[in-house]
């Protein structure tokens, strides 16, 4: 287990934790028309690891995904030099221009041209430079990849299609390089929504994404890129998708998150539990579909349930969690499901501090609710 | 690098000859606005239609006007580049130093009732649509006397009393809000117009066609104004479309290619195109410019072009110095006298950021305002729906 802090100097503050918990699952990687392509590959905890960052964790997870599958493109806007984030470097010297290649400037061309990819059975990795551009495609996403395999009668799918993304707020992105759209895609069935939150959990998730047999969006927290280091395996290995992971057990109250707003969340277990409450964190990793029994058996055993994420609140992911739990748990809850989470107006520039769910008012909602 | 370089001399020009002007020896700066014509660097190319003639009426009270607005704006951008490596500027910053001569030129030959809107390299753009120093600078920091109240930042400035639109940050999307713009502007019977203007990497957005085929089809007073400086972001437009040539897009529609770096093409070329659009329906114009920095302040702007470049345009094409040339050799003004003037430039805009930094940020409450109208009176909650409940004003 690896815990390093690393601290901002101006801005909202946001000193990151990482503690992974060890142990691989194995998933069997499948090719896009659903036929086994690739054996199994189990990393051991005593596998060879390196230390390294998030940008470097998925630039890696991409090597190995064009080294494993030769019907396998890395596309998008600059991902041809390495891209803004670094993400895609090196692949285009060693894969060639015609497997990672630039796209001109057209998010919904972009996307279309990937299911069109996908649809001809291969992996189509499509990156959109900002979550917040992805409008343009979301037609594309909706319409198209979800529903490709359903209206076809499971003729026709584009699972090969992988689409990346960075969400989430930087400091000082104002509206339109920080916003955490995943809410709208978790209300399309057809698709996957997977967002990981550390260089270890990206690696793993983005290449069981691009192996996944259904088309996936894949949300990367732009803070963390460089922010986040951790012990990574260096070589292939794929973590469950649609499994929640309990990062810190605890039996007071349960709080589940996902991506960097995990990181504030664990500094607010820490300091709860010098208050002597003790805090139970789940990273729900898969948004769609996600891991409701997971869930479900934390808040069973504490009775409380506290949600944050960084999109505004209402109709965010967390609505979903929240009734969902309610339907399940309603007579083992002891308070009202608490959501910390983004306020209702556009992503502001000056306000920042004020508009996101810090590590602060996740505590007063810790106390509150276990106090209820 | 060969083609870089090689579109590197395409892109410097001569520069323009002069008719002789017969004029008394001057001792002060001429404000003088009887009209002489003077060539523009080059003549215009044009698709589907017949370009404007290359002999541009001019004034010495213009070309004045022309050196003073450009010398605050060129000052401004660079004060505006110190100021965001100090951090007083955060966020986002797309200067548009080198490309002044558009946004001159194009104010010279229209009203502030006709509308321009634009993506995020806009403060050059506000400035020529009657936007002051302080406002601009205030909102470059984030403070409450910025146009936008702070609340929008580099990339979103406004000026409503001018028809200026903004100040986009999403790439193309200005382009079909600027037709509907124009759409109501001939609704209401209005003999104005509407620029929208895009650059080279919004070119290949697809809701650019969009729009214009709804502003062909309707005839609708639009023009699209293709700001091709050559580079989206780091991507050389070769690179990223098919066909650079972007003012033949349009196909259907017509097109005229300008020098951007030359201010009375500009003017000249606007002027055309808005009688163009008011009779005819839509135009496209492609101004060939250029900026000195990178896109933004995180881009440095010479890994994707040589320093030669740069500075070879800086020399040879240079928006100011262009206008310098013309004031010196019709004797409007003394090289001291611009030099001055150029001081004074300095002087205001040091003044202005001075000013700008002593108003305060907006109020914490101001997070909640103007998200719907007012008096919608619509609940914005925090965490828990216990910590902040402002009702919306």
């Amino acid at each position: 287990m690896l815990m390093r802090r690393i601290g901002r100097s101006s801005g909202a503050s946001r000193s990151c934790f990482f503690i992974s918990r060890g142990g691989f699952s194995t998933t069997t990687a499948t090719s896009p028309d659903g036929t086994t392509l690739l054996p199994t590959k189990t990393s051991t905890p005593s596998s060879s690891t390196k230390s390294i960052n998030l940008f470097t964790a998925i630039n890696q997870a991409l090597h190995i995904a064009l080294e494993s599958d030769p019907r396998s493109y890395v596309f998008g806007e600059d991902v041809g030099f390495g891209g803004v984030f670094r993400c895609s470097t090196g692949l285009a010297d060693r894969f060639g221009k015609k497997r990672v290649f630039n796209t001109p400037l057209c998010e919904q061309g972009i996307v279309g041209f990937g299911i069109g990819l996908a649809a001809m059975g291969n992996r189509a990795i499509a990156e959109i430079q900002f979550a917040d551009y992805i409008y343009p495609a979301f037609d594309q996403i909706v319409n198209e990849a979800a529903k490709f395999r359903y209206r076809s009668g499971n003729q026709f799918n584009c699972g090969g299609l992988t689409i990346r993304a960075p969400y989430g707020a930087v400091g000082h992105g104002g509206h339109y390089h920080s916003q955490s759209p995943e809410a709208f895609f978790c209300h399309v069935p057809g698709i996957k929504v997977v967002i990981p939150r550390s260089p270890r959990e990206a690696k793993g998730l983005l290449l069981s994404c691009i192996r996944d047999p259904n088309p996936v969006v894949f949300f990367e927290p732009k803070w963390l890129y460089r922010l986040a280091v951790e012990e990574v395996p260096e070589d292939d290995y794929m973590l469950p998708l649609s499994q929640a992971e309990v990062i810190r057990e605890g039996s007071d109250i349960t709080l589940v998150g996902w991506g960097a707003q995990l990181a504030v969340m664990e500094q607010a277990c820490a300091d709860a539990e010098k208050d002597g409450i003790s805090c139970e964190l789940i990273d729900l990793r898969t948004l769609i579909p996600w891991d409701k029994e997971t869930v479900e058996a934390s808040v069973k055993k504490t009775g409380r349930l506290l949600i944050s994420h960084e999109a505004p609140v209402t109709g965010g992911f967390a609505a979903e969690i929240s009734a969902s739990l309610v339907e399940r748990c309603f007579l083992r809850l002891e308070a009202p499901i608490a959501r910390v989470c983004g306020l209702d107006t556009p992503f502001p520039l000056v306000f920042e501090p004020f508009y996101m769910p810090t590590k602060n008012k996740i505590l007063d909602a810790i106390k509150a609710t276990v106090n209820y | 690098m060969a083609a870089l370089s090689r579109r590197s001399c395409n892109l410097l020009k001569p520069l323009p000859t002069l008719l002789p002007y017969t004029s008394h020896f001057r001792r002060s700066v001429s404000t003088d606005s009887t009209p002489f014509t003077v060539e523009t660097s080059i003549p215009f190319t044009s698709h589907n239609c017949e370009p404007p003639s290359r002999s541009v009426e001019t004034s010495a009270a213009e070309l004045m006007t022309f050196f003073n607005d450009m010398a605050k704006m060129r000052r401004m951008e660079i004060a505006a580049d110190s100021l965001y490596k100090s951090k007083l500027i955060r966020g986002f910053c797309h200067l548009y130093d080198g490309q002044e001569a558009v946004a001159i030129g194009m104010e010279a030959a229209i009203t502030k009732k006709d509308s321009i809107i634009t993506a995020y390299r806009d403060h050059c753009i506000f400035l020529s649509r009657g936007g002051t120093l302080v406002e601009c600078f205030a909102e470059l920091m984030g403070r409450k006397d910025g146009c936008s109240k702070g609340k929008g930042g580099s990339m979103h400035f406004y000026k409503k009393d001018s028809g200026f639109y903004g100040g986009h940050g999403i790439v193309g999307a200005q382009v079909p809000l600027g037709i509907g713009l124009a759409f109501a502007q001939k609704y209401n019977k209005e003999d104005h117009v509407s620029f929208a203007l895009y650059g080279d990497g919004a070119a290949n957005q697809g809701q650019l066609f969009e729009a214009l085929n709804m502003a062909a089809l309707w005839d609708l007073p639009a023009i699209l104004v293709c700001e091709n400086n050559h580079y989206g972001m780091g991507t050389a437009e070769w690179r990223a479309a098919k066909s650079p040539a972007y003012y033949k897009r349009g196909d259907y529609v017509p097109g005229l290619k300008v020098d951007g770096m030359d201010a009375l093409a500009v003017k000249q070329a606007c002027k055309f195109a808005k009688e163009h659009a008011l009779k005819n329906g839509p135009l496209i114009l492609e101004m060939d410019t250029y900026r000195y920095h990178g896109h933004s302040m995180s881009d440095p702007g010479s890994t994707y072009r040589t320093r030669d470049e740069i500075s070879g345009i800086r020399q040879e094409r240079d928006p100011i110095e262009r206008i310098r040339k013309l004031i010196l050799a019709h004797d409007i003004a003394t090289e001291k006298e611009l030099k001055d003037i150029e001081k004074e430039k300095r002087k205001e805009v040091d003044e202005a950021i001075a000013q700008a930094k002593e108003s305060p940020m907006p109020d914490p409450s101001e997070l909640f305002t103007n998200v719907y109208v007012k008096g919608y009176g619509v609940e914005a909650c925090g965490p828990d729906r216990k910590a902040v409940k402002a009702v919306l004003p």
